[in-house]
């Protein structure tokens, strides 16, 4: 599903984590194989023909907004649910049919799911127990358990004695103490304040690559799942609409739903113009006596109506036209600021009517003449801002 | 600011105020009556206090008062004691029995999808519509030697028409009344223990390796405690001092302390025997009491 832009050319997209890649490689055999499975509740399909391979030591994210089948195809990995059709396989082994507690899978809760009645010492070893380890055996594996997430003083603890913060990394210490193949987090972040989350994040990525394991997360919070992922699958219907790496999903979106469900974007309805190798040109239709110029291959032909997707921090507004006579350019004016602090978001009309936002970073305190409400300005970007989406 | 502060008193003396005129009160009136003797007299006891007659009447009163009648009751001679202890163990095995036959109810309700679960309440709830009474004697209609449980066995062909079951008048006629007259008590603390667990938990002990039997017993059978507790102590009290079950299913030799005071006050009239019996019955349940009492406070806590 990879768009393939980046070997072509020299640029590469921004932002990659580290060389890590096994689905490039035709010799890794995935993990984790969904294969045509559907899922449905009586009338309603929750995950509908899907096939995906995840691999071994990969942290994968599902994003999508709730009811996209996110939940329901981890749910299946770890067998509180069984697919309706198609195969499930876990390194090579069919996994349909097997009850959760014969999966070589662990899960942590959205909403951690602690025994109330057990200590945190008891939660954590509760799953070293099932697995009739030796009892030395067990305060080991705990001990370490309890260190991995700094709770060494709270081991006899109850959870209702405890804060949100620290019952999620009980969650993560008990469903990590049976080093299990795969570890699902079904929105293991949720409950907690933005400051801690993002803090947990990166705990999260250090204790994957501590613990070599393979990491499958859920969640509607894009953000999350571009800090913490390898990789991205965008679920929409039950269906994958775009699976790849982080960067990739937000420079390189494969449709208008991906474009819009991840991150900030302006799109704006267009007509192509030209197709050349690896330039497209296109007449906006909310400023028709303009022609856009967009860095890439395109397979849509002229005529064809199109959507040109366009992130805010890519745009500039300025109140001088650009010295530059190779980028795109649209007059318009300002409708809105929104003042964020670190940036400021100016909300431009455009003489169609169109509006669109464009991010300006706030680098000096002050500035000679600030731009305000009802200015004229240049909104413009270079060709390599945009993107061209034919679905 | 003091309007609002006297608001809270009243609010708070309510309870208060009902506790000591309806249980402290009447209480001590039977208190003192058991420490009295009986008398041919209206009332059946002696002394009387009269404020009228003075302080000094009030003081030679008191000084008629003593334990006597404890004495007369504890003894081992008069049966008292073996009617206490018969008490306690019919009412011990009939908790057993209500929790053995509540629990399944209570669990397949909280397991039972939510849409319908109102109704199961109701259902539970239902035999209260009709008296108490009128359900207990029912169990006559149904287990007399001529009873339909017999007429149907007969019909069946399972036991001859001349040796019907013998249920009637028999401990276990009384076992069959207080399960069946208490089982409500039992369902409803263990239904709202079982239905506030959280299903996840199960899940996740699923998913840590756990198989459905073993997580029961680790799990919800632990959670769901507090509501075995509660059940088996509203079970448990009032069943020590039943009167009527025992009185019309039970049989001459069923021994219950409720019984026992009911022919003391009405056969012997003797008001001053039966009240001893109330007051230590009274003491025989305040453990119980008081162990529920510290249960329901750790509740509250641990919310």
């Amino acid at each position: 599903m990879s768009t393939g832009v980046t070997e072509k050319t020299q640029k590469t997209i921004g932002g990659i984590r580290r060389t890590f890649a096994p689905w490039n490689d035709p010799q890794a055999v995935p993990l984790i194989r969904y294969q045509n499975v559907t899922k449905r509740f009586g009338e309603f399909v929750a995950v509908d023909n899907l096939s995906l391979d995840i691999y071994e030591r990969e942290f994968f994210a599902l994003l999508g907004p709730s009811g996209c089948g996110k939940t329901t195809l981890m749910r299946m990995l770890a067998g509180f649910e069984d697919p309706t059709e198609g195969q499930i396989t876990l390194a090579g082994q069919d996994l349909v049919g097997t009850p959760p507690y014969k999966r070589q899978t662990n899960m942590m809760f959205q909403s951690y799911a602690l025994f109330p009645h057990m200590s945190v010492w008891d939660n954590i070893a509760f799953g070293l127990k099932q697995d009739r380890m030796e009892k030395g055996a067990i305060d080991a594996r705990v001990e370490e358990m309890l260190k991995l997430v700094k709770l060494e003083k709270f081991a006899k603890r109850k959870p209702h004695q405890l804060s949100g913060g620290q019952r999620q990394r009980v969650a993560l210490a008990r469903s990590l103490a049976k080093r299990p193949k795969v570890l699902l987090l079904d929105e293991p972040l949720g409950a907690l304040d933005k400051k801690l989350r993002e803090e947990t994040q990166f705990e999260l990525m250090d204790i994957q690559m501590e613990l070599g394991m393979t990491f499958l997360i859920v969640t509607h919070d894009q953000e999350e799942a571009m800090t913490v992922a390898d990789r991205i699958a965008v679920m929409n219907q039950g269906r994958l609409v775009q699976v790849d790496q982080p960067a990739v999903i937000y420079e390189h979106p494969n449709s208008r739903y991906v474009a819009d469900f991840v991150g900030d974007v302006n799109i704006l309805d267009a007509t192509v113009e030209t197709v050349e190798p690896g330039m497209v040109t296109l007449r906006p239709v909310a400023a028709p006596e303009r022609r856009f110029r967009i860095a890439q291959d395109c397979a849509a032909k002229p005529g064809d109506s199109v959507a040109i997707a366009l992130r805010p921090e890519k745009m500039r507004v300025e109140l001088d036209p650009p010295a530059d006579t190779n980028v795109n350019c649209v007059q318009g004016e300002i409708w809105d600021i929104g003042y964020l602090g670190d940036l400021s978001i100016y909300h431009v009309e455009l003489p169609g009517g169109v509006r669109v936002k464009a991010a300006k970073p706030n680098l000096t305190r002050m500035v000679e003449r600030p731009i305000t409400w009802d200015d004229k300005v240049y909104v413009y970007f270079s060709p390599d801002a945009g993107v061209v989406l034919t679905s | 600011m003091a309007s609002k502060a006297t608001g809270r008193w009243l609010v708070l003396a309510v309870p208060y105020l009902w506790l000591l005129a309806l249980f402290l009160v009447p209480f001590l009136i039977v208190f003192k009556i058991s420490l009295s003797q009986d008398a041919i007299a209206q009332p059946p006891y002696l002394p009387t206090f009269d404020l009228a007659e003075g302080w000094a009447a009030f003081k030679e009163a008191f000084a008629e008062l003593s334990f006597e009648n404890y004495g007369y009751v504890l003894s081992w001679d008069n049966e008292f004691i073996e009617a206490y202890g018969s008490s306690l163990w019919i009412a011990g095995i009939s908790t057993i029995l209500l929790l053995l036959v509540g629990y399944p109810i209570a669990y397949g309700m909280a397991r039972a999808p939510k849409s319908i679960r109102p109704t199961l309440l109701m259902l539970v709830i239902l035999p209260f519509w009709t008296s108490f009474l009128i359900r207990v004697y029912a169990w006559i209609g149904i287990l007399s030697p001529e009873g339909l449980l017999n007429q149907l066995l007969f019909s069946l062909g399972i036991i001859s028409r001349d040796s019907p079951l013998q249920i009637l008048n028999t401990d276990t006629a009384v076992y069959i009344g207080i399960v069946y007259s208490y089982l409500p008590f039992m369902i409803l603390p263990l239904y709202a223990a079982l239905e506030k667990m959280d299903e996840t938990l199960l899940e996740a002990a699923a998913d840590l390796g756990c198989p459905p039997f073993a997580a029961f017993w680790k799990i919800t059978w632990p959670l769901s405690l507090p509501g075995v507790f509660a059940g088996c102590l509203l079970c448990f009290i009032p069943a020590v001092g039943e009167f009527v079950i025992p009185d019309l299913l039970g049989g001459s030799d069923t021994l219950m302390i409720g019984k026992v005071l009911w022919t003391e006050f009405s056969v012997n009239r003797s008001w001053t025997v039966s009240s001893a019996v109330a007051v230590l019955l009274l003491m025989v349940l305040v453990i119980p009491i008081v162990f529920y009492q510290n249960l329901q406070a750790r509740e509250v806590e641990r919310r």
